[in-house]
């Protein structure tokens, strides 16, 4: 399962897995040179990817508790967002949000911001 | 002044209520002795539906206990029957061969239930429903799984059948006539129920005669009239109950359908009275409690000299299945010169009947939606004239007339005397009287002082409103706590609702108990999948989506998002070879720290997650499982070395330690168990402040349980002392199921113990034998598919997609 994807990502889109390899309200990890991406499946099967640092102290997304369109990290439970990236709740900060999107069952990332921070 | 002497027999609910008004009214005016044919105390007989289903104890139920009895100085002489009244020398003969005398008697029989003259009728295995002996034999029968048949579709059969299922087992009514509770429902309606029941899992036979009971040393099945046969283990007559009059019949009274009373609850013998289901009064026999409660007020006025009337009662019914609401009030029966009124609404499952006579309400029957029974109930009772809402009374309260008032408002509004609780016979007058007059402000005194929603609970929130309208702002709810923000349930209204509905999915518990998101929080999910893996164990399948990412991967997340692994070492026990695999591990994946844990472990830190299966495969090489380090579940069993080797070592507490471990490891529990087993008092396994400890003495195992030693410490709760190490890990078993069972999920056996008391806990593992051994089976079961190695499966490639990325991009340069 583990895809070494070479040479594409100068493209917009980067084909990264299927859908089906997500579990259900569960997360998978993309690892690129820029760092972790956690891409999240809601029960609803959305999909979702953000940098799997949380704003709080970089805690692995990927990691948490999927409900809804939220994450609970796995450090110290705060709840993200997986549409906006935003903390919910009193807590404040942002995981940046990467665009997904799905064509025939296969998972595309854009990465052309991933660079910029 | 002499005491006079007043013998009761029977000791039901009736006669319970009359001895509540005695010692209320006039402490000392009877020297009293109760004879109760059943070997126990007073209990609330029409809570026996839920004992069956689970969802109530025996202890939750009673009403009166012991203690009860001996402040008030009543010889309670329990498990004696009276066999004869003799009249003229008024005195009584029990079954024991004793003869007591009386000044005054109370009859107090109640009712048997009639059983249909079939061939096999007194085979083992064929129950009647009717008291706690009842309830015992079919939870037992329950136990061993099978088919009961169920005969009698009214209230009671339908309670019956609701609770064997809850209890696992296959279930068949069988009623005579087509539809069921037909005397309430129409066919319409009735069809709705059955429907109802059906979509649990029952099956309902209608227009089914019971031919023969079929079995030769005990019960195998029934026969219907049609030839047709359905095996069954267990068989339940429910088909209705019959005054029990004998004794009142033999000693000459009067009587007919029941034992004759007048106004007063007096027999045809001035000295004798009578009340509860034995008694016939105006032509009406009655099988409910509200009717027995207002029988045994006149009752006990009448004994002190101060005749009351009664003129019988007008009764309401409820179905006490959870999940099916059916309400039924007044007379509802088909008659010259009465109208119906009917609403029905297919889609939600609501149907409503008024029955009306001129231009009274004289009976309601509401289903799927009771909320206005109560309202329906009062119309009834107190005769009110409807010609001017007869348009819109169906809709209730809300739209009829010039009264759209908001709830609270709607039961200040209610007359002094309408009933508030059906159970205990409680008026509105009463409540509010103890309110202000007592300066109660919580529902629970109020259910101290009137009774008022004490038994079945369903008129808590009209309780409730009458004390936001008595005591306006000064009155705050004791909400329960929900579980999170995904309910308004509290965590044993959650667990009780998943036993009660055999709800076997968080997704089942959510849509059943209405959840207020779609798929709950990372508070309830994990809350839900324990308490579904505890209540049906090898059946559900836990959800890993659920789990705290702990318990997914099984290994602790560390700050860096790197693991530790932590392997079990049997009571801290381990072996050169079990230290080379484990530093040959470490060297392998360049493990950065190794670390003597405060469990008498090693721990293995800042493993890659990538790097876990491979890690757990050599370490299950060398014969090592997870130590669960990271689990809502039992974590390490400490010990010292004990009397093998310490000189001041009483038992063998290394191998103890070792036993518990083996015995228990793989359990899943509502928080963290540690145990600890010193060997010696000097309690060098530090065994008083864990979850569970054990000190060694001389004499035996000195049991210990709900110490802590994190946030809070806390020196542990001595639990009991017992001889042998066999009965030591048996009751500690035990008590780790009834935590399992009672804990709230996060919440430690200290905390547990606090709320619900070490007394009670105590009584429960360790004084009652059977409930003991019924726990420890419980516990036994479970483990049978708990003690499964997460690591090897997972080396095996479960959950593979947890331990590697789903892609790896950007190896090369960026165009950018």
């Amino acid at each position: 399962m583990n895809r070494v994807l070479q040479g594409q990502f100068a493209a917009d889109w980067v084909a990264v897995g299927a859908v089906s390899d997500i579990p259900i309200q569960g997360a998978r990890v993309v690892k690129s040179r820029h760092g972790d991406i956690a891409v999240f499946r809601a029960a609803d099967d959305t999909i979702f990817a953000l940098r799997n640092r949380c704003p709080h102290k970089g805690g692995p997304l990927s990691e948490g508790i999927v409900h809804g369109h939220s994450v609970t990290c796995p450090l110290h439970n705060w709840v993200i967002s997986l549409e906006t990236g935003a903390v919910e709740g009193p807590d404040e900060g942002c995981a940046r949000v990467i665009g997904v999107k799905v064509e025939d069952g296969t998972v595309l990332l854009d990465l052309s911001r991933l660079t910029v921070s | 002044m002499t005491r006079q002497k007043l013998i009761v027999v029977g000791n039901g609910m009736a006669a319970g209520r009359v001895l509540e008004h005695l010692f209320e009214e006039a402490p000392d005016a009877f020297d009293v002795t109760v004879f109760n044919a059943e070997p126990r105390v007073n209990y609330n007989r029409i809570m026996l539906s839920p004992v069956l289903s689970g969802e109530k104890a025996y202890e939750d139920i009673l009403i009166h206990d012991d203690a009860w009895y001996a402040e008030r100085g009543v010889t309670l002489v329990k498990g004696v029957a009276i066999g004869a009244v003799n009249r003229e020398t008024k005195t009584v003969r029990a079954t024991d061969g004793t003869v007591h005398g009386y000044d005054k008697l109370l009859i107090a029989t109640g009712s048997n239930p009639v059983i249909i003259p079939l061939p096999g009728k007194d085979l083992p295995g064929v129950v009647t429903y009717r008291d706690l002996d009842d309830v015992e034999k079919m939870i037992a029968a329950a136990n061993a799984g099978g088919r009961a048949v169920v005969i009698g579709g009214g209230l009671l059969g339908l309670e019956a059948a609701a609770g064997l299922k809850a209890q696992g087992m296959d279930v068949t009514v069988l009623h005579l006539m087509p539809t069921l509770m037909e005397r309430q429902l129409d066919p319409a309606a009735g069809y709705l129920l059955q429907r109802a029941i059906e979509a649990r899992g029952i099956e309902v036979v209608c227009k089914a005669n019971t031919h023969a009971i079929l079995g030769e040393t005990r019960v195998e099945g029934v026969r219907l009239d049609d030839g047709r046969e359905i095996a069954a283990s267990l068989v339940v007559m429910a088909v209705g109950i019959r005054p029990n009059m004998g004794l009142a019949k033999a000693a000459g009274l009067d009587v007919n359908r029941g034992v004759l009373v007048d106004d007063a609850m007096r027999t045809s013998d001035p000295d004798i009275y009578a009340v509860g289901e034995c008694v016939e009064h105006r032509g009406a026999c009655y099988g409910l409690v509200a009717p027995l409660y207002e029988m045994a007020k006149v009752a006990a006025q009448g004994l002190l000299g101060a005749p009351g009337t009664y003129t019988g009662s007008v009764t309401a019914t409820k179905l006490k299945v959870t999940g099916i609401d059916l309400f039924s009030a007044g007379d509802f029966a088909d008659a010259k010169g009465r109208e119906e009124i009917v609403l029905r609404d297919a889609a939600r499952g609501v149907y409503k009947r008024l029955v009306l006579e001129g231009n009274r309400l004289v009976g309601a029957v509401l289903y799927g939606d009771t909320a206005d029974g109560t309202w329906f109930f009062d119309m009834v009772r107190s005769g009110t004239d409807i010609s001017d809402l007869r348009e819109m009374l169906i809709f209730g309260p809300a739209f009829s007339g010039a009264t759209p008032l908001d709830p609270t408002a709607a039961v200040a509004a209610l007359p002094d005397d309408a009933p508030i609780c059906g159970c205990n016979g409680v008026c509105k007058g009463r409540i509010v009287t103890a309110i202000t007059a007592k300066g109660l402000s919580s529902l629970d005194e109020v259910r101290t002082h009137t009774k008022a929603s004490a038994s079945c609970g369903s008129c808590t929130p009209l309780v409730e409103k009458l004390l936001t309208a008595t005591l306006g702002d000064a009155y705050a709810a004791a909400a329960v706590q929900p579980m999170c923000k995904c309910t308004d349930l509290g965590h044993d209204e959650v667990r009780r609702l998943i036993v009660a509905k055999s709800l076997k999915s968080i997704p089942a518990v959510m849509q059943e108990l209405q959840w207020k998101t779609s798929c709950g929080c990372a508070k309830c999910r994990p809350a839900l999948n324990y308490y579904l893996l505890c209540e049906w164990p090898g059946d559900y399948v836990d959800d890993q989506q659920s789990r705290f990412i702990n318990e997914r991967v099984h290994a602790n997340i560390q700050k860096d998002g790197t693991y530790s692994v932590v392997p079990r070492m049997w009571g801290g026990l381990t072996t050169p070879d079990e230290l080379r695999a484990i530093a040959d591990v470490a060297d392998k994946f360049k493990i950065p720290t190794v670390k003597v844990t405060g469990g008498q472990r090693i721990d293995l830190l800042g493993v890659k997650k990538e790097d876990l299966p491979a890690v757990w495969a050599d370490l299950g090489r060398a014969g090592m499982i997870s130590g669960a380090a990271y689990a809502k579940g039992l974590r390490t069993v400490k010990t010292c070395v004990g009397s093998e080797w310490c000189r001041f070592g009483t038992q063998d507490s290394t191998g103890l330690g070792v036993k518990l471990e083996k015995a228990m490891w793989g359990s899943w529990t509502p928080a963290k168990v540690k145990l600890g087993v010193s060997g010696c008092p000097r309690n060098c396994a530090e065994a008083t402040c864990k979850d569970i400890g054990v000190v060694c003495v001389d004499t035996g195992y000195e049991i210990h349980f709900a110490g802590a030693a994190g946030m809070h410490v806390k020196g542990t709760e001595v639990l009991t002392l017992v001889a042998s190490e066999a009965e030591c890990i048996e009751i500690i078993m035990a008590l780790t199921q009834l935590y399992r069972e009672q804990g709230r999920y996060l919440e430690r056996i200290y905390k547990w113990a606090d709320r619900v008391s070490v007394a009670t806990i105590r009584s429960q593992v360790v004084d009652d034998v059977p409930k003991r051994a019924a726990l420890l089976q419980r516990f036994l079961l479970s483990q049978a598919t708990a003690q499964v190695d997460p690591w090897a499966e997972r080396v095996k490639g479960f959950e593979a997609h947890e331990f590697s990325p789903m892609a790896e991009v950007g190896k090369m340069e960026a165009a950018e």
